[in-house]
């Protein structure tokens, strides 16, 4: 058996209370104990107080501090950080103690601060190792209590900055390790009435002596709100499971001693008697701690005149207790001896199941919010950065733009940013969906939250925060998920007035019953008020569209695509026509090298080689592309000299001694270059949608080389799926027919809108949806903004990092148009199973209820016993969530296409 | 018709009108929001089986920051929906978790649980 090393108790070997000091871990009984170690555990494990500050107050008034210094490596460094302090005024000794790396010094805090000593410091070209420290403030409410703590925290001497951000409830604290420490901090903090704890881990910064200090120690709790929520729901699980439990024990016997007859145990008996007395005692505990969050959620709700599933389950276990209990202790008041049945095992019953079922909605709630879980937890926590020429781990908030960041092997991308150095293949699938590792290098994109699969790389910081891809994305989920699709406002509305509208009934069942029901009148119109107000469930109305909503949007943010919001998902299952930009969407968007073309006497590489040299002096895109194509064939390019750009016409150059042309049919014709069959060729590629450029060498027609834009490589099969989904599809582009009407053919789409305008795009949208269709619109999001704005859905195909795009209703994060496919289908399904919640709610109360209110009874005898009421309404909202997350199994269809 | 049978029907109908008018019938006062510096207008709402308090009042263009405190742990009032202005939050119970945004046009927008089952609403003017 371990001992708390605190407080001195035993406690169990399997405590959940861990801390690891010095390689020696150690056990607590409680949270309390292991704080409190971890603030000091030096003091309990050596039975010594840690060292104290080394901050003091001389005679004079004059203040003394140690302030350590980073990165000195020589003695005569010391002399020079000695004389940038002295030249402050106030400064009555400066010492720096090159072995020790610290300075000591004796200064008049009326004349100068610690912040212009570290400032001085630095003018030397050294650094003070300050930390900083990160804690989470509880209890704040609003900017005054920031200001308070703030202010207070900056008179602190040691303290040498302090910001609050009242959103995440974290102080950042940036103080001298020498001067104060942690559990002052808090200290001075919770004094003020706040509560403190560790946020995502305080950090020496930069790396100095005082690291190794305790209060320094990386600290491993996560305070981030996730977690936090999902502590909650575990917490809130757990006691309703016990709850349950207590109250299942209870009110199996209650049930049995309902019947007494079973038991042979004679009616009106005194022994039954006492059975009975002591059944409406053990049902208490059931009532008031078992089911004590009805009694109070429905106070709750009474008070701000709103009613909830509290009220109702309320009433109707109260009512039940209350009859039973008159019943049992004044038999006498009732007119005929039947009427003086009772009802204990209603009111245990009751709580029984309905906490059960409130248990499991949290659980199957719990993993209905799994997507978002795992991209929130996709966030590096860490990043190793270069600053000075070193390379130090840094917590990811703390990267700064333009930060330098070195990422290994098998490590995630900490924020967005592009390679400076070095080349990997990185696994974006947590982002894109796309499940095949990406080759970047230099110049490439990264972003945050992937990983780095097989290289080494550097690469700059260009977003960082909130502004990151992952950020914008669990933003954009989390926005999606709060908006609401337009079936969801009937069921706002009805949602509004369900727990008074069910009070009436029972109330109205009740008097019903006992005007015009069978004898005993008044048990039966009490059995029938209770199990109305029983069976109705709002909670089984109010989740069906959030919860299918979440998983929806959630699957949908798993395979890289993003639904701006629950309108844009409705709408997204009822398209007519899609209309597809041709660049960038259908195609690349960037030209490349396809067709290499020679007359007899040369060859491709030489062809090759000669034209992409000529290029390296152009600046033109299709020379970028024709450089390219030749560098990944592994070509050899040489230095063009005496080069000539001809407007209109093409390039030329001297390369590898030979004169060189390069350009269309108008140049060759003014060199009186004869291009022969090659002529037919060009017309040939041209009708294909590519650009051909004819290469002459010392005035002789050398070959064609043609670069295009080419289609990705799955454009054709989402554009088949599509068709086959029954949507028109549309191409919309503003090159020139020819060159459209062949990319067309190539992917299959059957109607072309070329030659249009960027800005008429929009236009022919609207001209689409004059057809009466509703016209989704995928484009690239920049250049297309107003035709994604005027269609009904606006697509954006994301280009890497860049997610939040304004005017799209869905961003694709992945290039693919298959993402088109994907979710439309995603939506078709959520909608789908928003529909059989919303129905499944819809009809379970409104047959549930005129069936317990005894609508069947005339005709056919059926009246439902308020237990089997019980157990249908604590299930209900289980189904719901369990049938959302039905789609999380979801999966995009793909026909096979040939 | 016996007398106990005119009395319950009596009752029935008194208790229904009650019904009516409590939960529908009588609507609670806005509490106004006062601005402070920079013009932020902030107010605490406490989460409890509702909003209290369930109508604020704001100033239209300036911005709003309401501090949601939920002194509960029951999952129905998790999360806070502003629908009309895209927000939400997940209420972590006993921590003050801030709404901020700016109305730009005078209206009655509700705020509501993701349920829809506890609702409030901001009057901006």
């Amino acid at each position: 058996m371990a001992k708390d090393i605190v407080c001195g108790m035993e406690i169990d070997p399997l405590s959940p209370y861990k801390s690891t000091y010095r390689e020696e871990t150690f056990e607590f009984c409680s949270d309390g104990c292991k704080s409190k170690f971890d603030e000091n555990p030096q003091k309990y494990v050596n039975g010594e107080p840690q060292k104290e500050a080394t901050y003091q107050i001389t005679a004079k008034g004059m203040e003394k501090i140690q302030l350590p210094i980073v990165d000195m490596n020589c003695a005569s460094c010391a002399v020079t950080i000695e004389k940038e302090i002295r030249k402050l005024p106030g400064i009555q000794k400066a010492v720096v103690n090159g072995a020790t790396e610290k300075a000591y010094v004796e200064f008049d805090r009326s004349e100068t601060s610690v912040t212009q000593i570290i400032g001085a410091i630095k003018k030397s070209g050294y650094k003070a190792g300050y930390a900083t420290l990160r804690l989470g403030i509880g209890g704040m409410h609003c900017n005054s209590c920031v200001s308070k703590i703030e202010g207070e925290l900056n008179k602190t001497s040691g303290v040498l900055s302090a910001s609050i951000d009242l959103g995440a409830e974290v102080a950042l604290i940036k103080y001298l390790p020498s001067e104060v420490d942690m559990p002052a901090i808090r200290n001075i903090i919770e004094r003020l009435g706040y509560r403190t704890y560790e946020s995502s881990g305080s950090t020496a910064l930069p790396e100095n002596g005082e690291k190794t200090d305790n209060q320094e120690t990386k600290s491993q709790t996560k305070e981030n709100p996730v977690d936090e929520n999902q502590l909650a729901h575990e917490q809130e699980y757990k006691s309703l499971m016990r709850k349950f439990v207590f109250s299942a024990v209870v009110a199996v016997p209650v049930l049995i001693f309902s019947y007494p007859g079973l038991l042979g145990i004679a009616e009106g008996s005194v022994l039954l008697q006492w059975i009975q007395i002591s059944m409406g005692i053990v049902t208490l505990p059931v009532m008031f701690w078992a089911g004590s969050h009805f009694y109070t959620g429905a106070w709750a709700a009474f008070k701000n005149r709103s009613a909830n599933m509290h009220t109702l389950i309320t009433l109707g276990v109260t009512a039940a207790w209350l009859y039973s209990t008159v019943a049992v202790l004044f038999p006498q008041i009732f007119p005929t001896e039947d009427l003086a049945d009772i009802f204990y095992d209603v009111a245990a019953v009751v709580i029984t199941l309905v906490n059960l079922g409130m248990a499991m909605e949290i659980r199957a709630k719990g993993r209905s919010s799994e997507a978002i879980k795992k991209l929130m937890g996709l966030q590096a926590k860490t990043a190793r950065v270069l600053r000075n020429g070193k390379e130090m781990d840094i917590p990811v908030e703390e990267v700064v733009l333009d930060d330098v960041i070195i990422v290994r092997p098998g490590e995630k991308i900490p924020v967005d940013g592009e390679i400076v150095e070095g080349s990997s293949a990185i696994d974006e699938s947590m982002i894109t969906g796309e499940s095949i590792p990406v080759e970047k290098s230099k110049g490439d994109e990264v972003i945050g939250a992937t990983i780095n699969k097989t290289g080494s790389f550097k690469f700059r910081a260009t977003k960082v925060g909130k502004d990151t891809a992952l950020s914008q994305i669990v933003q954009m989920v989390e926005e999606a998920q709060s908006s609401k699709p337009p079936i969801q406002r009937i069921v706002d509305k009805v949602s509004e007035y369900f727990v008074p509208t069910v009070m009436i009934i029972a109330i109205a069942s009740f008097v019903i019953w006992y005007l015009i029901g069978p004898a005993p009148v008044l048990i039966y119109a009490l059995i029938v008020a209770v199990t109305v107000l029983v069976i109705a469930c709002p909670c089984a109305l109010g989740l069906a569209t959030p919860i299918s909503l979440m998983v929806g949007v959630g699957k949908g943010a798993e395979n890289g695509i993003l639904i701006r919001s629950g309108e844009a998902l409705e709408t997204a299952q009822k398209l007519d026509t899609i209309v597809l930009d041709k660049t960038g969407t259908i195609t690349e968007g960037q030209p490349s090298l396809t067709d290499v073309i020679t007359t007899d006497g040369f060859n491709d590489e030489e062809l090759m080689a000669w034209s992409a040299s000529v290029e390296r002096a152009s600046e033109h895109p299709l020379g970028e592309a024709i450089i390219k194509g030749a560098e990944d064939r592994g070509i050899t390019l040489f230095d063009p000299k005496n080069f000539n750009a001809v407007p209109g016409h093409g390039v030329e150059a001297d390369v590898d001694g030979r004169k060189i042309l390069l350009g269309n049919i108008k140049m060759m014709l003014d060199n009186n270059i004869d291009t022969g069959r090659l002529q037919d060729e060009s017309v040939t590629l041209a009708d294909d949608g590519k650009t051909p450029m004819f290469v002459a060498v010392d005035g002789r027609a050398a070959g064609i080389v043609a670069v295009a834009d080419t289609v990705k490589p799955d454009s054709k099969e989402a554009i088949a799926q599509l068709k086959k989904m029954g949507l028109e599809v549309v191409m919309i582009t503003g090159d020139n027919k020819r060159t459209a009407d062949a990319i067309a053919r190539q992917v299959g789409v059957d109607r072309v809108m070329a030659e249009v305008l960027p800005e008429d795009k929009a236009m022919n949208v609207q001209k689409l949806q004059n057809e009466g269709k509703r016209v989704a619109m995928v484009g690239d999001g920049i250049n297309d903004a107003p035709a994604l704005a005027q269609a009904d859905i606006g697509l954006a195909i994301g280009t890497g990092t860049d997610v939040a795009i304004e005017a799209a209703d869905i961003t694709l994060i992945k290039g693919s148009l298959k993402g088109v496919v994907l979710a439309i289908q995603l939506s078709k399904a959520t909608m789908k199973n928003i529909k059989q919640n919303l129905f499944g709610a819809f009809a379970y109360n409104t047959a549930g209820i005129p069936v317990a209110a005894g609508i069947l009874y005339p005709f056919f005898g059926i009246l439902l016993s308020p237990l089997i009421a019980a157990a249908a309404m604590a299930f209900s909202s289980v189904t719901v969530v369990t049938n959302a997350n039905r789609m999380r199994k979801f999966q995009p269809k793909f026909a096979v296409t040939k | 018709m016996t007398l106990d049978e005119l009395l319950v029907l009596i009752g029935g109908i008194l208790l229904i009108a009650l019904v009516v008018w409590y939960f529908w019938l009588s609507g609670s006062e806005g509490t106004r929001v006062q601005s402070g510096h920079g013009g932020l207008q902030e107010a605490l709402i406490k989460v409890k089986g509702g909003y209290s308090p369930n109508v604020v009042v704001v100033e239209a263009g300036k911005p709003v920051k309401l501090n949601f405190l939920r002194e509960e742990t029951a999952a129905c009032s998790e999360q806070v929906i502003f629908p009309d202005f895209g927000k939400q939050a997940t209420l972590t119970p006993h921590k003050t978790i801030p709404v901020e945004f700016t109305p730009d046009s005078p209206g009655e927008y509700e705020f509501q649980c993701a349920m829809g089952m506890l609702r409030g609403k901001l009057i901006v003017e």
